[in-house]
């Protein structure tokens, strides 16, 4: 009955009881503050307007259109709900969505249903609406930007899915990095095309039936957070990706080597953090992830200081 | 086991499948037990075993991502394949591995398929409500359901409208016309318009809850205390489970 259009429900048994449990964790948290903030925001509506999106997305779902000869393209819709309704709405959708493919169509196992929903209705969801809110404010609102954007936001939104999936096959040890993460990225580039091309009709469509839905998503409340969290959960899972990927050195770097220039690079002055792996703890991978998180927090902390130090300037100008 | 109180089903199947998840790799004797548990159940809930069996094949295609296995987990070798230049040897414990995960998505299959077969939606809601999950969640998934095959309904009207007004056809053996770009945006518009009329249809959903007194708040009916016999076999369900779980872990000493 149903056609499975994404290859990224995983089912029970190719993810380790620890890596379930994680992820369980995690989908939890991101779930709890989505409810949280719907409540908030849409408050009395919320419930129809969740409960009829997700039936349309999970009915989108069977929408295809052929590629070539036996193969189609199909659409996720986690970048679609999350441009139609905003991003924790979004969340919401999704996971009914995911969470009643593995429960009543077998669709994804349930006790690896927490990292499914967190590549599927955390992830998908927060970069869509990320990279969609980039190329926003990049073009000023104008609408060859709101299409241009639903189509690079679905896109990301399979692609960097994919690699968050292909992160919790090889976390449990059920596929190698080297096979896992190639696979999973080459298939959902090109997935991800169809993807983007269906949310970009989509959007079209809704431009011009309805251009007032559009606009109402515009007005955000307090959505820059929304924005951080995306793209903290993107960093973060880039991070934990690095030592996994590969261990061949930076392409200049192995430039570099051969051309014998990498001995006149001069040491820096002071090493913090030397060759991206903290000092002090023995395993390799998990030094350079925890270099990665603290590089990442680092960050953080320096854009949330800018913003603290700009309301305090602007609180002082209006004073 | 239809009459089975929902909350027992829900419980029983998610310590089932997790058990089987815990369960390590070869061991045979632990498979062996859970595939006769959960063939029991479907036994005595009278469900068409072929059927079910037929239904199971849906996690096939994706179980076949762990068959690369064999050749890639290091171990005593067993067998060697020569594809032109490249030797592939497969390790005996890249197979055990192999099967191991293939069985457990078939057993965690069958479990997931016994729960949405002896189930109703609306005891299966109200399990999930009584397991403390969010009352909104809830809510959501029952008014999804609810609207769940009015929407696949007007997919597939969609479909035939496309199909109807397209070149392609089994008679004549035309492919269908214009560029890849084309036909992803005439899904596209597909999917857009389905996505206004659920957006709008909510509205009308919603103003008819509001005129029948919704005010945000979903109720629930009050719960029935767990009768003796669903506690009983609530208990004995999860102390198999537990036995079953020690057995696999003395199997790994």
């Amino acid at each position: 009955m149903r056609y499975s259009p994404v290859a990224m429900h995983i089912p029970d048994g190719f993810l380790s009881v620890l890596v379930s449990i994680i992820f369980w964790i995690i989908s939890a948290a991101f779930i709890a503050v989505a409810l949280k903030r719907v409540s908030r925001d849409l408050g009395e509506r919320e419930a129809p307007l969740m409960g009829v999106l997700a039936a349309a997305i999970f009915a989108g779902q069977m929408l295809n259109f052929t590629v070539t000869g036996g193969t189609s393209g199909h659409l996720l819709g986690a970048a679609l709900a999350a441009i139609l309704v905003g991003p924790w709405a979004a969340m919401l959708v999704m996971t009914a969505v995911v969470a009643t493919q593995a429960l009543i169509f077998q669709d994804g196992g349930l006790v690896v249903l927490g990292a499914n929903l967190f590549n599927m209705a955390v992830v998908g969801v927060a970069v869509g609406y990320t990279v969609y809110r980039l190329v926003q404010n990049l073009s000023g609102g104008k609408r060859w930007g709101m299409l241009a954007g639903g189509f690079l936001a679905a896109w990301a939104s399979i692609f960097i899915a994919s690699l968050s999936c292909a992160l919790q096959l090889s976390l449990s040890g059920t596929s190698p990095a080297q096979i896992a993460l190639p696979t999973m990225a080459g298939i959902h580039a090109l997935i991800g095309i169809g993807e983007g091309l269906i949310t970009f009709g989509a959007l079209a469509f809704v431009l011009g039936a309805r251009p007032d839905i559009l606009s109402n998503a515009q007005a955000p409340t307090k959505n820059s957070r929304g924005l951080l969290v995306g793209g903290v959960a993107l960093s973060l899972l880039l991070a934990v990706l690095s030592p996994l990927a590969s261990s061949h050195p930076d392409g200049l770097e192995w430039v570099a080597e051969q051309s014998g220039f990498l001995d006149a690079a001069r040491a820096p002055w002071f090493n913090i953090i030397p060759d991206y792996v903290l000092p002090g703890i023995q395993n390799e991978a998990l030094a350079t992830i925890l270099a990665g998180v603290i590089g990442v927090m680092i960050v953080l902390a320096a854009i949330s200081g800018l913003n603290l130090s700009r309301r305090r300037q602007t609180v002082a100008e209006e004073a | 086991m239809h009459r089975l109180d929902a909350r027992v089903k829900l419980v029983l199947v998610l310590a089932y499948v997790l058990t089987t998840a815990l369960a390590p790799q070869g061991a045979w004797a632990v498979y062996l037990l859970l595939f006769s548990l959960v063939t029991a159940a479907y036994i005595l809930s009278e469900l068409p075993l072929k059927k079910v069996y037929l239904r199971s094949l849906i996690a096939l295609p994706f179980a076949l991502a762990a068959l690369p296995l064999i050749f890639t987990l290091p171990g005593p070798a067993w067998f060697s394949l020569k594809l032109g230049q490249i030797t592939l040897t497969a390790s005996t414990t890249g197979a055990e591995r192999a099967i191991s995960i293939l069985l457990k998505v078939w057993l965690s299959v069958q479990a997931g398929i016994f729960l949405s077969a002896v189930t109703s939606r609306n005891a299966l809601l109200a399990a999930m409500r009584a397991l403390k999950l969010p009352r909104l969640l809830v809510s959501v998934m029952g008014l999804m359901w609810r609207y769940l095959d009015l929407m696949i309904a007007e997919a597939r009207r969609l479909l035939r409208a496309r199909a109807s007004r397209s070149t392609s056809s089994p008679l004549t053996g035309q492919r269908n016309g214009g560029k890849i770009t084309w036909r992803a945006n005439v899904t596209g518009g597909m999917a857009g318009s389905l996505m206004l009329r659920s957006l709008e249809r909510s509205e009308r959903v919603y103003q008819a809850m509001l005129s029948r007194g919704y005010d945000g708040e979903s109720r629930e009916t009050r719960h029935h205390p767990l009768t003796g016999k669903d506690r009983l076999i609530l208990f004995s369900g999860l102390v198999v489970l537990l036995g079953i779980n020690l057995l696999a872990l003395l199997w790994t000493l």
